[in-house]
């Protein structure tokens, strides 16, 4: 019993951290009014660039920064499409989340002889905590990555500086009401920019540690759907960071499931019980959508005197 | 146009703006001493609130020069206004609903600690040392959302007054505000001025230059026309200046005996979505050839009571008979074929489509209809006849406008056109809903005199306003809602401002 309840735990930490980390830049995303669903591509293009950088320099630590580098670049072009030039953020977001996946592949393959996985990187990211010492105990199957600490990190800080600082002060009003903020002289493009690439920089290490800690090379099926599930988990958390880490940690909780159940003890095929993020997810959707209020002004574009 | 000099607080000399080809300001000239209040006046379009916008660093201006106590400025944009001491209130309020009074007031310009940590304890007391020395009541924790148009409008004040400002711009203040949150607001401005502020008031609203400012600025098309003493005018000379002709700022009204009763509530009860009940046991009577003026402050069922009518709101108990025939609690288009026709309040909301074309708004009531449509395709031919006619009859401008977007119209020409559409329909009724909200003194008299005519051809008119001078100057009677309930029915001369201003405010008639 204690022995299962510790394999959930870990299993849990371990799907949820690339949620939150993405969750947490949607948060700071949807906050500042930019609605950021390219999540989904950013992820991927951190994922691949995660495995390939981390297979040739052999360095987990080097990969998971190019991860969030790959990760921002994309989230700029969203930026760009809808900040400056006032696109419409979902078709923009659409068109990051057709331009991530495509161009991963397309990288995979240039890097790795036309293959659509890569070769498993040499030196994933290290446990922070890890028992396996302890041979023989419950405590043997029960570790933590550091991904699950990072991620536990970025949420603490985002929270700080959403509520303590007067950065954060400003990034909740340009959710709610961006020509406030600029009568009172602060860049609104400016501000959104930031947040949308600091989104982007969470959603690839997301992605990254998907390649470089939960598996260990990238493949097509790496990141599916992690995206969109990460943006239900900020409806569902209220655009809260700790809202958003509770709802990744439930979302863990059902990929656990998956695999838990999967060992064949209980008779239920497979193919069902992967169903079962999703379906969730879905729920959730329905239930909470309608309720919870999003930022007034997320995904308006501003425009300086506009009516 | 006055030499620079340190005893002006802000000098705009020959400030020039294009909107692309349009020239909005031409050489105009603004001086305002230190320490008084100055009105800026001017129909709506005229540039008064670009010229103001220039002073604010929102745009800036192709040609001319701002000085400021004699020094000339540089305002690039909205940081550099402020840190140059120049406020501004805007028109429609820049506060971020589900924040704080406080949090609203210190955004932009926050106390912190070490690396941008909120120091919000030490913003209160700097904030608070501002509203005991200006007596404005606020209560710094409350969230904006719970707050009345006026007291926004203080946290607006607060906003300014906490980044230092010794100029501040107030855009149309009083075109939210009650009566009353206007004599406090008047009484605010007094003590900043006591304190040596210069203040800056936009507007186009006569009685309430006579009654706050000393000194007024006249712009009409983006020109100059006058810099006067108000003391100097009347609110007749200062209305000619602004729009250029004679006007009549009070409608000419023969008077006549109305025929029968043609529209009646009896006893009606309405409640509002949180189940209260707004509407409380209301009757009333309009007779054909009448305008009925209904008086009260914003929130008391007004709007139920509307909605009632219009039948999107289910009447709990009563009766409401158009005719002879009950309509309550039919539906929408069952009232409108029993000849009542709507102006509603928000022409934005409900009057129009703001993105369709002005001959599509047109026919917005009737496309279904023949000659509008033929067996399920429109003729655009009859369509656009029909605006042509509306458009000549009420003088929309600019005249071929019929294919154009009518969110490119002036506020003015759009209530033209949605009064001159609900008037075809040759209603036996026309109620229409603070229908000179937010338009000019040109607009106004020909909106006041289009009602007048309306009732001299023996039609029925009911006036909702919150403004009680429309009310008092158009109707033949006059009714006080207050909770839901008429608490006083008067005839046009029989009437005085107090009396039901007093009952408006909840008070009794015999207080």
């Amino acid at each position: 019993m204690l022995n299962s309840l510790l394999i959930a735990l870990s299993i849990t930490l371990m799907y949820s951290a690339p949620l939150t980390l993405a969750a947490i830049g949607g948060v700071i995303s949807e906050r500042s009014g930019v609605v950021n669903i390219g999540i989904e591509g950013m992820m991927s293009l951190g994922a691949l660039t995660g495995a390939v950088v981390g297979y040739f320099s052999h360095s987990a630590w080097l990969g998971l920064m190019c991860a969030g580098l790959a990760g921002g670049a994309l989230a700029l072009l969203h930026a760009i499409a809808s900040i400056s030039f006032r696109a419409d953020q979902t078709v923009s977001g659409i068109a990051i989340n057709l331009i991530g996946p495509g161009f991963a592949m397309f990288l995979s393959r240039y890097f790795f002889e036309g293959a659509s996985v890569t070769y498993p990187v040499p030196e994933k990211l290290p446990k922070f905590i890890n028992f396996s010492y302890l041979k023989g105990t419950p405590f043997a199957n029960f570790n933590i990555d550091v991904s699950v600490v990072l991620a536990f990190m970025v949420v603490v800080v985002t929270w700080f500086v959403l509520y303590k600082t007067k950065w954060g002060l400003r990034i909740r009003a340009l959710g709610e009401h961006p020509a406030a903020v600029d009568t009172l002289g602060v860049s609104v493009y400016r501000s959104r920019y930031a947040c949308v690439i600091i989104s982007g920089i969470l959603a690839g290490i997301g992605g990254g540690t998907v390649t470089l800690a939960v598996i260990s090379q990238f493949n097509p099926m790496a990141i599916s759907g992690q995206g969109f599930i990460a943006l239900a988990a900020v409806i569902f958390g209220k655009w809260k960071p700790w809202g958003a880490y509770a709802a990744c940690l439930l979302f863990g909780f059902s990929q656990a499931l998956v695999v838990m159940l999967g060992d064949g003890t209980v008779r239920i095929p497979s193919t069902i019980l992967s169903m079962i993020p999703y379906v969730l997810t879905i729920f959730i959707l329905i239930i909470f959508v309608g309720r919870s209020s999003a930022p007034r002004a997320s995904g308006v574009p501003y425009e300086k005197g506009a009516r | 146009m006055h030499d620079i000099s340190r005893e002006y607080a802000v000098q705009m000399h020959g400030i020039t703006k294009y909107f692309g080809p349009h020239k909005v300001l031409d050489n105009i000239d603004l001086d305002i001493k230190k320490g008084k209040i100055h009105a800026v006046l001017g129909e709506n379009g005229a540039g008064k609130s670009t010229l103001m916008s220039i002073l604010y660093g929102m745009y800036s201006a192709d040609y001319g020069k701002i000085y400021l106590s004699g020094q000339e400025a540089h305002i690039g944009n909205p940081s550099d206004a402020i840190s140059q001491g120049i406020g501004m209130v805007h028109q429609h309020f820049m506060l971020v609903d589900k924040f704080t009074v406080l949090q609203n007031i210190v955004l932009g310009n926050e106390t912190t600690n070490f690396f941008g940590v909120l120091n919000m304890r030490k913003a209160k007391k700097k904030v608070l040392d501002i509203i005991e020395k200006y007596g404005m009541k606020v209560d710094l924790k409350e969230k904006i959302k719970n707050l009345s148009v006026g007291m926004q409008q203080k946290v607006e004040i607060l906003k300014a007054l906490y980044r230092g400002s010794e100029v501040l711009i107030l855009d149309e203040p009083t075109a939210v505000l009650t009566p009353m949150e206007v004599d406090e607001l008047f009484e605010t401005m007094n003590s900043l001025k006591q304190d040596g502020k210069t203040i800056i008031i936009i507007t186009h609203k006569l009685k309430e230059i006579k009654k706050s400012a000393e000194t007024c600025t006249i712009i009409r098309k983006g020109r100059l026309i006058d810099a006067v003493n108000v003391d100097d005018e009347t609110e007749q000379s200062l209305a000619e200046k602004m729009v250029g002709r004679q006007i009549k700022l009070f409608v000419d009204k023969q008077d006549r005996v109305p025929g029968k009763t043609i529209f009646e509530i009896k006893n009606l009860s309405v409640r509002c979505e949180r189940g209260i009940e707004t509407v409380k046991n209301l009757s009333m009577k309009i007779r054909s050839g009448e305008i009925y003026g209904l008086a009260g402050i914003e929130g008391n069922g007004q709007t139920e009571l509307l909605q009632c009518i219009l039948g999107r709101r289910h009447a709990d108990a009563g009766k409401i008979i158009m005719n002879g025939k009950e309509i309550q609690n039919t539906d929408i288009k069952n009232v409108l074929d029993s000849k009542i026709s709507f102006i509603h309040a928000d022409r934005h909301k409900y009057g129009c489509v703001l993105d369709m074309t002005v001959a599509d708004n047109a026919i917005m009531e009737k496309y279904r209809e023949k000659p509008f449509s033929v067996n399920g395709f429109l003729n655009h031919e009859e369509r656009d006849k029909f605006t042509k006619q509306i458009i000549e009859t009420y003088d929309i401008r600019p005249t071929n406008c019929s294919h154009q977007k009518i969110r490119n119209l002036s506020g003015g020409n759009q209530q033209k056109l949605v009064i001159g559409r609900e008037i075809a329909n040759n209603p036996d009724l026309l109620i229409a809903v603070q229908p000179t909200r937010g338009l000019d003194v040109g607009a106004i008299e020909y909106v006041h005199s289009t009602l007048v005519n309306l009732r001299d051809q023996g039609k029925a008119v009911l006036l909702i306003s919150l403004e009680l001078d429309e009310i008092l100057n158009l109707s033949d009677k006059i009714a006080v809602i207050y909770g839901g309930e008429i608490v006083g029915e008067f005839r046009q001369n029989e009437s005085d401002e107090q009396k039901i201003g007093l009952l408006m405010a909840g008070g009794k008639e015999n207080d």
